[in-house]
């Protein structure tokens, strides 16, 4: 059996696949945060608790008005991302003027009342999502047993951003935003809704942490807690990507993703904390981050 | 008559000597005049659920039920959460024993913050009653003579259940245990009930606390072939390693999981046809005899949910305590725990209990297995007790303790 430094080359291939699927998933959601960053400046600390919301709201959706999985994934990041434009409207358009720090404590404290107040409601312990009949199962791939579901959650991550990256670099929309991030009063001078193009663009990274929280429903158990362990790791994703860069995002969080995979095989007790030693040593060396803009 | 009043003086002056002096001895029992318990746990965290804030609603109908007061003492109930941080958990206790006359603190969930928060009840003198926190280590190597350990234990839970699996057949083993005191004392013990009983380990790897993302960890137990897969992890922790050895095809591909402490809620979080037929030792069962189901329906009127067997070890520590206090009139920690040493302990909670001079409450536990779905009558009807462990088998032996109160050669 070959050896990779110990570990036997099925277990590392399989730990390389479960790190990228890993991987796609941090990815989605620092492309969330990237987008509400970069376009409206806004740290965004509520990204978790929209995460576990859209996971939430999959779940509420299934027990009490039967929404599946399918139709889940399309009405829930729409709801959970038209509260986000409600949140940007009523709270965040106020505080605009002010130093970015306010954003970041306004949204921290938004995130500690939904999660509190579910917690209260539904306990901590969780609820379980049940896999969607079309995608359980698995693959024998000979070195693991991949279940389907991760595949299509690999695939629908990448899916989204690829998405995305395409509205913000290919569109006239995204390229409305990019200049609004520029030189907002010129795009204001032009007739572009500036306000209202902000809003949207909140709106629509919310949604996409809503996305993945319902892509995550039926991995981990749906817990009001879920997204604050989750949205640490992504901020340390998207720090050490750098904070504008969308593509910097994306390739950071799969690579964090296949980092801390193999870490998992090799030293499993610094899995948690892999991630933050890149980001140190990342801050040390490139501050801006690795595709980030300022320099 | 000058001799008569003289006299008089004299009596008066004794009398009122006596009089403040037996108050002032009356004084000392109780310090303070009140009894200040403080319940210290997770109320938001992995552990929530299985201890945290129904716990606290325990105690208060232990107080209710004893009357509110103590002696004419009033009985006070404080609460934090630790948030599963040793140095939170320190930092409350210093304060709740130093300046707000705690005299006792229970709870104690995460063994790392029980460690930490009794090593210090040691350094003041006052009085803790672990309830929540698991690790044998607590009266072990750790222990005091300041506080005790109430409820359950990794080696109360694992041993038994560890040695009945091996002799069942399951003989190769992979140890998946969180990477904290609690993990490191069930993976041990574990091991330990393994080996003796003529199993193998075939691997073993440690989980960073908590953990969402089971994945990996599911994958390397998978490869390693062992027969049976262990799970020293708890609450949140233990039910997504469930559900993702459940995604991974385990059950199906002849694995079998021990998981070896499942409390109700995580059974409930399970749900039935996942955890069907795992076997485990538990502490206390609501719905094993009637004296049982009694408490558990007053319970769930207020909490609405039903008790695990630390929120029953929650009542069942305090109304002990205040038993204690009441009888020797002193709320003094040397001598509530000889009260409670020479005293069994019988209530609905612990069966044939006594408090060992380790610290260690000694009761019956129970070997359980959980139902499947057709034959359960009732959403929280989860459990069929298949056999009780007598009080004197289920604990690690005195003469096994690393214990420094008791007198072992070694």
């Amino acid at each position: 059996m070959t050896m990779i430094l110990g570990v036997p080359l099925t277990m590392f291939m399989g730990q390389l696949i479960l790190g990228l699927i890993n991987g796609a998933f941090y990815a989605l959601l620092s492309l969330g945060l990237a987008v509400i960053f970069g376009l409206l400046k806004i740290v965004n600390f509520a990204h978790g608790a929209q995460y576990m919301l859209g996971a939430f709201t999959a779940l509420l959706g299934l027990r009490y008005l039967g929404l599946n999985y399918w139709l889940a994934l399309l009405v829930v990041p729409l709801v959970v991302g038209g509260l986000g434009i409600l949140t940007e409207r009523f709270f965040l358009r106020r505080i605009a003027h002010l130093d970015d720090l306010y954003g970041l404590l306004m949204t921290f404290g938004l995130a500690l009342i939904i999660e509190g107040s579910l917690a209260n409601f539904f306990g901590v312990s969780g609820a379980r999502y049940p896999t969607p009949e079309s995608l359980s199962g698995g693959f024998q791939l000979g070195f693991m047993f991949l279940p389907t579901y991760r595949a299509w959650v690999l695939v629908a991550a990448i899916g989204m951003c690829f998405a995305t990256w395409f509205i913000i670099e290919r569109t006239r929309l995204g390229s409305y935003l990019r200049a609004g991030t520029e030189n907002p009063m010129l795009m204001q001078n032009f007739g572009v809704n500036m306000p209202q193009l902000i809003t949207l663009t909140y709106g629509f990274g919310v949604a996409l942490a809503a996305f993945a929280g319902v892509l995550a429903a039926p991995l981990y158990s749906v817990s009001p807690s879920m997204g604050s362990n989750l949205l640490i790791v992504v901020f340390a994703v998207v720090v050490i990507g750098g904070m504008g860069s969308i593509l910097g995002a994306v390739i950071t969080g799969l690579a964090m993703g296949l980092i801390e995979g193999l870490t998992k095989v090799y030293y499993p007790e610094a899995a948690s904390t892999v991630i933050f030693v890149v980001m140190a040593i990342v801050l040390t060396l490139r501050p801006a981050g690795l595709f980030g803009k300022e320099a | 008559m000058k001799k008569n009043n003289r006299f008089i003086l004299i009596k008066r002056t004794l009398t009122a000597a006596l009089v403040s002096f037996m108050a002032v001895s009356a004084e000392a029992a109780i310090s303070n005049d009140k009894v200040i318990i403080g319940y210290m746990d997770d109320f938001n965290g992995s552990y929530s659920d299985l201890g945290g804030p129904a716990g606290l609603t325990s105690i208060e109908m232990a107080i209710e039920d004893f009357g509110g007061s103590v002696n004419g003492k009033p009985i006070e109930l404080i609460s934090a959460d630790h948030r599963n941080n040793p140095a939170v958990g320190s930092t409350i206790a210093r304060e709740w024993m130093d300046e707000k006359s705690v005299d006792m603190i229970t709870g104690l969930t995460t063994s790392s913050v029980a460690i930490a928060v009794t090593q210090l009840v040691e350094e003041k003198n006052k009085f803790a009653m672990v309830t929540t926190g698991a690790s044998d280590s607590i009266t072990g190597k750790y222990c005091t003579p300041n506080h005790v350990h109430w409820v359950y234990d990794t080696f109360a839970v694992s041993d038994t259940t560890a040695r009945a699996i091996v002799e069942q057949g399951g003989k190769s083993w992979f140890l998946l245990s969180a990477d904290y005191a609690f993990g490191h004392a069930m993976e041990a013990a574990v091991e330990k009930a393994v080996l003796e009983s003529g199993g193998t380990i075939v691997g073993k790897v440690r989980h960073p606390f908590p953990t969402d993302d089971f994945s990996s960890y599911i994958l390397q137990a998978q490869a390693s072939g062992a027969q049976i897969i262990s799970l020293a992890s708890a609450g949140s922790d233990l039910v997504n390693a469930i559900s993702t050895a459940y995604q991974f095809g385990i059950p199906q591909s002849g694995q079998t999981m021990a998981s070896l402490l499942l409390f109700l809620t995580d059974t409930k979080a399970l749900g039935l046809d996942v955890a069907q037929g795992t076997q485990f030792v538990t502490g206390w069962y609501w719905n094993s005899d009637d004296k049982n189901r009694q408490w558990a329906e007053r319970f769930y009127k207020r909490v609405g949910r039903m008790p695990t067997m630390v929120h029953a070890g929650d009542y069942s520590a305090v109304t002990t305590y205040l038993k204690a206090i009441e009888a020797t009139g002193s709320d003094d920690p040397a001598d509530v725990r000889s009260y409670m040493i020479k005293h069994p302990i019988n209530d609905f909670f612990s069966r044939n209990g006594r408090l060992r001079e380790d610290g260690r409450m000694v009761h019956d536990m129970y070997l359980a297995k959980v139902k499947a779905p057709a034959e359960s009558k009732g959403e929280w009807d989860l459990y069929e007790i298949l056999s009780t462990i007598p009080a004197e088998k289920a604990f690690r032996p005195l003469t096994d303790s690393q214990c420094k109160l008791v007198n072992n050669e070694r």
